[in-house]
Formats: C-alpha cells, structure tokens, sequence
C-alpha cells in the first residue's frame, strides 16, 4: 500500500512495525501536494520545513521508545482559521493575509503535543462563511472526484486534502454544516462534536454559540482516535465542556443489535436529490439487518432552522468581526482619521459573502429590529432543541438523515444567488442550532461518480454512539480518480 | 409566502446599517446589498409563522454557569509578541491614527 493511501491507524502500525520513517510518510505526503495540489488547490500554505523538522523528532522519539500517541509522526493538516504558532493563519481573508499567530490553538496544541505533523494550512470559504470554498480571497479548492465541482465549504480544503490522500486527517470547524457537507461532497468521514466538547480557543470565532472544531478523516476510527486526543476541558475556552472524554475508537464496529435509530420525516422531502433518498434508504435496510430497531420519527421545528440560523449566526458574525479595524493585526489601509481607517481597511479587508454577512447580522441587531428577529430566533433556538430533547428522551440513540440536498455542485452554480447557496445548509444547521454532535459517513457514489455521505446525529456527549454506527454504515473508501 | 408588500429594506437603510458596520458601499453596491438583502429578509420572515410567546430564549446550549477560575496570573504574552501583528506600533504599544 503506497503510504499516502494509509488511515492513521495503518501508518501507526507501520511506523511501529519500522516500515517506514515518519520522515518518509512526511516526504511522500509532501510530494504528492507538489503533484497533485495544483489540480485541487486544497492548501493555501506548505508548511515544508518545519513537518520535515517535526517528523525527525518524532522519528527520534520513536528510537527512544517515547512514542506519545497514535498520531505520532503521522502529518496532517489544519483549516486556515486555526492558529498554529509561528504559521500565517489567514481565514482565506485578505483581513488576515499576513497575520502570524504568537500562540497555539488548543486544539492544535493537543495534536502538536501527541506528536502531529503540520503539512500546512488548508483552503475554506472566508471567515467560514460559506457552502462551497468559493469565497475564498485565494481562489477555490476543487472536487478531488470532479475537478468542475466544488468540495463543498467551508471546511473545503481540509475534506479534499483527505480525500485526496495530501493529508491523513485534518482538522476543521462547523457553524452550520461547515464539516459535514464537504465530508458528503468529498467521500471522506466528518464529526462536528458535541457545541463544547473541542476548545475554541484559538480559533477564528464566526458565531461564537454555534461554532465547533471537528474531525475529517478517511475512517470513523481515525476520527476517533483524534477526537480523543483533542477533546476536553481548557481552561482557555470558559465554554469547553467539563465532562470526561472517551476512548472513542474502542466503540468502533461494535454490535449496534437493539439500538434505536430514528429517521425524521421533515430531512426527507422532495427537495432531496432522489438518489440520496435511496442510498438513505439502502441505509436504513442495512441498519436493520445488523439489528438495529430503524423507526420513524418528527421533528416539527426542522423548517425553522435555517432562517434562525442565518439570523443568529449574522447577528454573532458581525459582532465577532468588529474586532477587525486594523488596529491590533491584520490589515490597515492608512486615511486621515481613526474611522477613516476602519472603513477603508474594513472595505478592502473582507470579501462580498463576509460583508454581506456582517450587513444582516448588524440589521438583525440594529434597534428597532432587535426583537422580531435576534430575540424571536433565540425563541426558536429553544424549540428546536426541545423537538430533538423529546426524541432521545424516549430512548433514541440515534437519528439518521441526509446531509445535504444534493451532491457536490459545479463552481458557479449558486455565487449569483446566496439564498439558494444557504439552501445548501438545510439538514446541517439545525444540528448546531441544537448544540448537538453529528457524523457523516461516506456512504455510496451516485451515478455521476460523486460520494453520497450520510449524517448520524447524537445527543450531546454521545458521540461514542454516533462512531459505533457509523463504522458500521461506513463504505469502504471511495477514492477519487485524479488521472495522474 | 411572497406576497405583495412593502419592502423590507430600502437603499437609504442599508446605507445606514454599512455605516453602523463600518463599511461604505459604492453607488452600484449599495443596490446588490439591498437586493440581497430584501431576499433573505424576506426569507427570514417564515419565522413569524411561528408562535413563540412566552418561550424561553436560548442563548447557549450547555448547562453550565459561573464557570470561575483562580484569580490568578497565568503566562501572558510578552508585550513584543502581542504587538508583532500591529500595523503600526511606538512604545510598547499600538498606534493608531488620530481620533477626531
């Protein structure tokens, strides 16, 4: 097996078993970016040295028997919206072009600490904001299955790199779907855990109640395992939750026989693509056949979810992003006086989807309109959440539904109308507005070649569960055909 | 849904939220925004078919209050480090150009 085609949990044993060096799996990783990336453009930087640097060491700790985790000397890659000391830390914004982080995100800082190797920074839309990669200020990332579509957004370049095998794992964060639907567009596994179960400290803060760090990786195991690694309570982030982390990856194809699964009515409409209706229900076969009870069920406040979301996660962004006036860091555009120069830096700094963003979300929140659509959204946050505490209070473990409407669409296709681009985000958000954990599985190809991934979603702090069907539901791999 | 009613915001309005905002739009832009905008509002508006008197708002998922620390000092960063991004600094601190 040509090692950039390994999970996490085949290069541990190989480098365990002295097949390779870290250096090596660094080395072909790095190679294969140089040959392949310019066709995809999943990364907006190669961080070269310092992996080739971070992989001896982890070669050195191996001699010395002081291997620190499974993901020793295994490289990979991390969303440009988390800071890596050292490394520019860009947003895909030119705001943050030449911004270079003086401290660690947590989360990176937990995976630096169990010995990861940092390949670089990968592509997203700016500041998240988005369904496609498209808004990226550095151009987009391409679908590594079809080089005409788009790898879904905003957590783009962290599913193609995976998908395309230039990084094992990567890290990336989901406000309203931001990991989830590009793990459905590329074909790769995606957890957005639990709203608190991953430090947000150090990362870019888009809407700071829906936000979450999460996993793409090629396996629910791998997910797994680096969920373990990076899960927890830091005293950085007073949001974290304080409740004790599992070793995910032993629940990995365990017996699912007697669990209860839920597949709610309002995800399976006329507006999903036909063949995912399908696969959903081949899922549903297949579920049932390993012994678990597959039951209907409702959610009546589903259709809410996407108008509340893009109130609240504008009225947050655009509280959020105030900080960029080119004071502290990133980009100043000189004029005469103080507001002069917010304006001016603000205008040349943020792209069309960022501004535009950060217009709603000051409308939501300007007085006079305040209550009928910030105050009215937290209202319906609650019945959201209450709609999905009544169905695990009668003893689900889980729900099972589509992940996005479609499969991966053509560049272009929704930049001239952002409604129809937040359509996109219909089965994710309600999974956010709700504080929940969700994992998508790669499921099946449609019959135009592109993945099909499935969305698993949990009660809070059961993602355990999740990874337990979800490794059984899993496909093998599907791997793109790059033409090389 | 899309009935014929007034509009929900005007081009006056958004050139008064960009200002709020600290943004400023061209001619042409200002009349993309409002557009743009006049359609998610009103796609927004579902949320009045909804019932919600008397519902408590949520405004964080998790149970958890008061979450309190020692009061103490940890490591901070070093004033060079903190200033090593600013577009401009004199002193050990950010400089900024004048306010008024």
């Amino acid at each position: 097996m040509p090692i950039t085609d390994m999970t996490i949990r085949d290069m541990a044993q190989a480098l365990e078993a002295k097949q390779f060096s870290a250096e090596e799996a660094t080395r072909a990783h790095l190679e294969r970016i140089a040959r392949v990336d310019e066709k995809i453009h999943a990364f907006i930087s190669v961080t070269a040295e310092q992996a080739i640097a971070a992989a001896q060491a982890a070669d050195q700790r191996r001699a010395k028997g002081e291997v620190r985790s499974p993901l020793d000397g295994v490289p990979m890659a991390l969303k440009d919206i988390i800071c890596a000391k050292g490394t520019h830390t860009t947003c895909a914004s030119k705001m943050l072009e030449s911004y270079v982080p003086p401290y660690n995100a947590t989360c990176w800082q937990r995976l630096e600490d169990a010995g990861a190797v940092l390949l670089g920074k990968v592509n997203m839309d700016e500041f998240a904001m988005g369904s496609s990669t498209e808004s990226s200020a550095f151009g987009p990332t391409r679908n590594p299955f079809d080089l005409d579509c788009v790898p879904g957004g905003s957590s783009g370049g962290s599913a193609a790199a995976v998908a395309a095998d230039l990084a094992v794992y990567s890290l990336g964060t989901d406000t309203g779907g931001s990991v989830r639907q590009p793990a459905h567009f590329c074909g790769v596994v995606g957890i957005k855990p639990t709203y608190g179960r991953i430090s947000r400290f150090g990362v870019v803060p888009y809407a700071s109640s829906l936000d979450q760090v999460g996993i793409l990786a090629k396996t629910c195991y791998d997910a797994a395992t680096v969920l373990e690694i990076v899960a927890g309570k830091d005293k950085m982030d007073s949001t974290s939750a304080p409740y004790p982390v599992k070793a995910y990856n032993q629940f990995c194809d365990s017996d699912i026989s007697g669990m209860r699964i839920g597949v709610p009515k309002e995800f399976i409409s006329d507006a999903i693509d036909v063949e995912i209706r399908q696969q959903l229900e081949e899922a549903v076969t297949q579920l049932r056949a390993l012994g678990a009870q597959v039951e209907d069920v409702s959610l009546p406040h589903t259709a809410y979810a996407l108008p509340a979301y893009y109130v609240l996660a504008t009225a947050e962004a655009s509280s959020n992003l105030a900080r960029y006036d080119g004071v502290r860091y990133g980009l100043r555009v000189p004029a005469g006086n103080m507001r002069d120069m917010f304006v001016a830096t603000r205008n040349a700094g943020f792209g069309t989807e960022v501004k535009r963003r950060i217009m709603l979300g000051t409308y939501a929140l300007s007085s006079g309109y305040y209550d009928a659509y910030y105050n009215k959204t937290l209202q319906v946050r609650t019945l959201i959440k209450q709609d999905y505490d009544t169905i695990f209070a009668q003893g689900f473990d889980c729900l099972l539904t589509p992940t996005a409407p479609t499969t991966a669409f053509k560049l272009g296709a929704h930049t001239s109308d952002p409604l129809t681009m937040y359509m996109q985000d219909i089965c994710t958000v309600p999974i956010n507005m709700a504080g929940l954990p969700a994992l998508v599985v790669p499921y099946a190809l449609s019959s135009q070649g592109l993945p099909i991934g499935l969305q698993l979603i949990g009660s809070g702090f059961a993602e355990e569960k999740l990874l337990a069907v979800g490794s059984r539901l899993e496909s093998v791999r599907l791997l793109p055909d790059l033409d090389e | 849904m899309m009935t014929e009613s007034k509009r929900l915001i005007e081009e006056q309005q958004t050139e008064y939220v960009a200002r709020l905002a600290n943004l400023s739009f061209s001619a042409e832009e200002l009349a993309a925004y409002t557009k743009d905008l006049e359609s998610i509002l009103n796609y927004m508006q579902e949320l009045n078919t909804i019932h919600t008197d008397g519902v408590e708002a949520t405004t964080h998922v998790l149970p958890l209050t008061n979450v309190f620390r020692e009061d103490c000092i940890g490591d901070c960063l070093p004033n060079h480090d903190a200033l090593s991004n600013a577009p401009d600094s004199e002193d050990g601190s950010f400089k900024v150009p004048k306010i008024m």
